[in-house]
C-alpha cells in the first residue's frame, strides 16, 4: 500500500510540474531566492545564533549555566506550568469543541468568541486580570491573605496564567475537524445502543486523535514558552517563581550572556522538538487521509 | 413491529417541517416515503428513530407509546444516507459494535459475536471483506455493510435514509432488488426515505407521497401511480401533461376541445387542470371521431422501447410529450416538423380550489 502511494505522489508532482500550469524560470528562481533570504534572516539566523552564543565559553560553561540551582528551579517551574496547564485544556478544548461542532445551542457564538479571547488580548493584561482578581488589592486578595493562600507571585498565580493564554489551542484545532466529520458516526453510534462515554472513546476520540495531539503539542510549546502573563504574576523570585523564559531575562539583564543563551538554548531545542513532532503529525495524518481516499477511489 | 405515527408536528424556527402527520406502518411491510427534497421525509424518519424529537404529536411501536422512549432503546437499526461507518474500525468491528458496547450482562461472548457478525457479513455477501476498513471499500459495499450493522442488534424497525441515494445509476438498481429479496426473506418492519420515484415504486409494498410537511397520498405502487390523489402526485410520480382548462357538466373544455371525465357531472363552469400521462397521448395522422389537437412533431427520442416524442400545439403553441410503442411508431413512420392530430386518453381534472 505505502508504495503504490508514494507513487502515485510521484505521479501527481510530475503533472503539477508539467509546462503547461508552470511559471517561466526566473520567476520561480526569484520567488524561492526571497523566500530563501526572508527565512535565513529572521529564523536560521537568530536561530543559529542561539546555540553559538550559548557555546561560545565551552561546553562546560554551558552545562554549569544549566544544572545551577537557580536554573534547575525555573526549569522544573516551566515543567509543572505545562504538566498542569496542558491536560486542562486538553479535557476543556475536547469538551467545548464537541459541545460545538456536534450540538446545536443557544451562545455558541459567545462561546466560540469567548475561546479565541486569549489570542485577541494582550498576555500582559492577560496577567493583570489575575492581579487585580487575587493580587493584594484585588477582589480576594483579603481573604487569600487572611487564608494564608499565595496565588499572585507564586505558582498558583503563573499556572492560572498559563491556562489561560494556551487555552484556544486544542478546541481552536478541534473544532474545524469535528464540524467537517460531522455527527452521523455518533448518531449511528447511538441507534445501536452505545452510551455517552462509549461514543466518546469508541468512536469521537479516535476520529480526532491527530488534530487533538497537535493541538496538544502547541499547548506545551505556548506553555513553555509564555512569557508576558507570567512576567506580570510572577514577580520573578529567584529560585522560586521563575520560569525559564523570565529566568533568561534575568540573566540577560545581568549581562551573563552565556548563562542566558544556554537557557534559552534549551527554549529554541524545545521549539525545534516540537516542530519536528507536529511535522511528524502533519504526515501522520495526511497519509491515513491519502490511503482512505485512494482506497475508495477503487 | 407495527408502527403508528399520531398528530406529528415539527417546526424549525418558522419552517413548518411536518404538519399533522398521521401514519400507519403494520408489521412486516416495506414503505417508502416519497417526496421532493425538503419535504420533511427525512425529519419524520429521524423522529420514528428518536434522533429527533416531535413538537407535538406521538410515535407508537407495536401499540405502545415510544414518544419519549430513548433512541437506545427503540430497537430500530438505522441507515444514515451516507452510510456512516465508523472510519478507523475495520468491517467486522463496524458490525460487532451494536454487541460489543452492551452492558456486560446482555453481552455476547467472543465467540458468539464472531458468529453473529460473520452470519451477517455472509446474508451481505461481503464476508470476504470483514478485515477491511470502510474507506477501503466501494459505495454498493459500504452500503450493504452499513445494513449488516444495523441488522447486527437485531432491530424491530429498520429505517433507512436515501438508502441509494449516493450510487451510481447500475449499482443503485441491484440494491434497490437485493434490498427487497433481503426484506422478503427477513419480513423486518421496514420504512425507507426517497425521492427517486421509480426506486419507490420497484421496491415498497406501500408509497406515502410527502410534499412541504404533508401526506399527499398514502396506498401501493399500483394506487399511487394509476390514481394519484393531487395534482402533486400526478407530477411528483412520472410524466405527465397538464392542461389548463374549465370543467362543465361532465366535460372537461382545454381550449377548443371537450374532453370527456369521469365524474363532474354537478360540476359548473368551474377552472380546473386536466392531467394526461405521455402514453395515453394518442397521436394520429388524420382526425378521427373523437376530439383533438393538431400539432407539429418537434422532437423524436427513439432510444428504448418507448418512443418518446415532443409536440407543439398549434393553436397556442404549447409542448406536449407523448410515448408511443415501437410498433406504433413504425406505423405512423413519423418524421420530424410533420403536422398530426393529438387526442388526450383518460383525462384527469383536479378542480382549482380558491385560496
Amino acid at each position: 500500500m505505502s508504495s503504490t502511494v508514494s507513487n502515485l505522489g510521484h505521479y501527481q508532482a510530475k503533472v503539477a510540474r508539467s509546462r503547461a500550469t508552470s511559471e517561466p524560470a526566473w520567476i520561480r528562481w526569484s520567488l524561492i531566492a526571497i523566500a530563501l533570504a526572508f527565512l535565513s534572516l529572521f529564523l536560521f539566523i537568530p536561530l543559529a545564533a542561539v546555540f553559538t552564543e550559548a557555546l561560545r565559553k565551552g561546553f562546560e560553561t554551558y552545562i554549569a549555566a544549566l544544572v545551577e540551582p537557580d536554573a534547575l528551579s525555573a526549569i522544573k517551574l516551566t515543567v509543572i506550568a505545562a504538566v498542569i496547564s496542558v491536560p486542562l485544556n486538553l479535557v476543556f478544548g475536547v469538551a467545548a469543541a464537541w459541545a460545538i461542532a456536534k450540538f446545536d445551542f443557544k451562545g455558541k457564538s459567545v462561546l466560540i468568541t469567548l475561546i479565541d479571547l486569549p489570542f485577541a488580548v494582550s498576555p500582559v493584561i492577560a496577567g493583570l486580570i489575575y492581579v487585580l482578581i487575587f493580587g493584594l488589592q484585588g477582589w480576594f486578595g483579603e481573604w487569600l491573605i487572611d487564608h494564608d493562600y499565595k496565588v499572585i507571585f507564586a505558582i498558583p498565580g503563573i499556572v492560572l496564567a498559563t491556562v489561560f493564554v494556551t487555552f484556544p489551542f486544542v478546541a481552536r484545532e478541534l473544532i474545524p475537524l469535528m464540524q467537517a466529520q460531522g455527527k452521523e458516526e455518533e448518531e449511528a453510534a447511538l441507534v445501536l445502543g452505545a452510551s455517552g462515554w462509549q461514543i466518546l472513546w469508541r468512536v469521537t476520540l479516535p476520529n480526532i486523535k491527530w488534530g487533538l495531539l497537535y493541538g496538544v503539542i502547541l499547548t506545551n510549546a505556548r506553555a513553555m514558552g509564555e512569557f508576558g502573563a507570567v512576567s506580570v504574576v510572577s514577580g520573578h523570585i529567584r529560585g522560586l517563581t521563575n520560569t525559564m523564559p523570565l529566568h533568561v531575562e534575568i540573566l540577560y539583564n545581568e549581562y551573563n550572556y552565556a548563562a542566558a543563551f544556554a537557557v534559552a538554548s534549551l527554549l529554541a531545542f524545545l521549539a525545534l522538538v516540537t516542530l519536528a513532532l507536529k511535522t511528524f503529525i502533519e504526515w501522520q495524518s495526511a497519509r491515513s487521509a491519502r490511503t482512505n481516499e485512494q482506497s475508495s477511489e477503487e | 413491529m407495527s408502527i403508528a405515527i399520531r398528530n406529528i408536528h415539527k417546526r424549525f424556527g418558522k419552517f413548518h417541517a411536518l404538519n399533522n402527520i398521521n401514519l400507519d406502518v403494520p408489521t412486516g411491510e416495506l414503505v417508502a416515503l416519497l417526496g421532493p427534497s425538503g419535504c420533511g421525509k427525512t425529519t419524520l424518519l429521524r423522529i420514528i428513530a428518536g434522533l429527533e424529537a416531535a413538537d407535538e404529536g406521538s410515535i407508537l411501536f407495536h401499540g405502545s407509546d415510544a414518544t419519549s422512549r430513548d433512541v437506545r432503546e427503540r430497537e430500530v437499526g438505522f441507515v444514515f444516507q451516507h452510510y456512516a461507518l465508523f472510519r478507523h474500525m475495520t468491517v467486522f468491528e463496524n458490525v460487532a459494535f451494536g454487541l460489543r458496547v452492551r452492558p456486560r450482562k446482555t453481552r455476547p461472548s467472543e465467540a458468539e459475536i464472531h458468529r453473529r457478525v460473520h452470519a451477517l457479513l455472509e446474508l451481505v455477501q461481503l464476508d470476504w471483506l470483514a478485515g477491511r476498513y470502510p474507506p477501503q471499500l466501494s459505495g454498493g459495499q459500504r452500503q450493504r455493510i452499513a445494513l449488516a450493522r444495523a441488522l447486527a442488534v437485531e432491530p424491530k424497525v429498520l429505517l433507512l435514509d436515501e438508502p441509494f441515494g449516493a450510487l451510481d445509476a447500475k449499482v443503485r438498481k441491484d440494491l434497490r432488488r437485493w434490498l427487497r429479496r433481503l426484506h422478503d426473506e427477513l419480513h423486518i418492519t421496514s420504512v425507507f426515505v426517497t425521492h427517486d420515484q421509480e426506486e419507490a415504486l420497484e421496491v415498497a409494498d406501500r408509497i406515502v407521497v410527502m410534499n412541504q410537511g404533508n401526506i399527499e397520498q398514502i396506498g401501493s405502487p399500483q394506487e399511487v401511480y394509476d390514481k394519484p390523489a393531487s395534482p402533486f402526485v400526478y407530477k411528483f410520480l412520472g410524466n405527465v401533461n397538464q392542461f389548463h382548462g374549465r370543467v362543465h357538466a361532465g366535460k372537461a373544455h382545454i381550449d377548443t376541445l371537450a374532453l370527456d371525465i369521469d365524474g363532474h357531472h354537478e360540476t359548473d363552469n368551474t377552472p380546473a387542470h386536466a392531467f394526461v400521462r405521455p402514453h395515453d397521448i394518442e397521436v394520429l395522422r388524420e382526425r378521427g371521431t373523437q376530439p383533438a389537437f393538431s400539432a407539429v412533431v418537434n422532437y423524436i427520442n427513439a432510444i428504448g422501447p418507448l418512443v418518446r416524442i415532443e409536440l407543439q400545439r398549434q393553436d397556442n403553441q404549447s409542448i406536449v410529450e407523448a410515448e408511443l410503442t415501437r410498433e406504433r411508431f413504425r406505423e405512423l413512420a413519423l418524421q420530424q416538423g410533420e403536422a398530426v392530430y393529438i387526442q388526450p386518453r383518460n383525462v384527469r381534472v383536479f378542480l382549482d380550489v380558491p385560496n
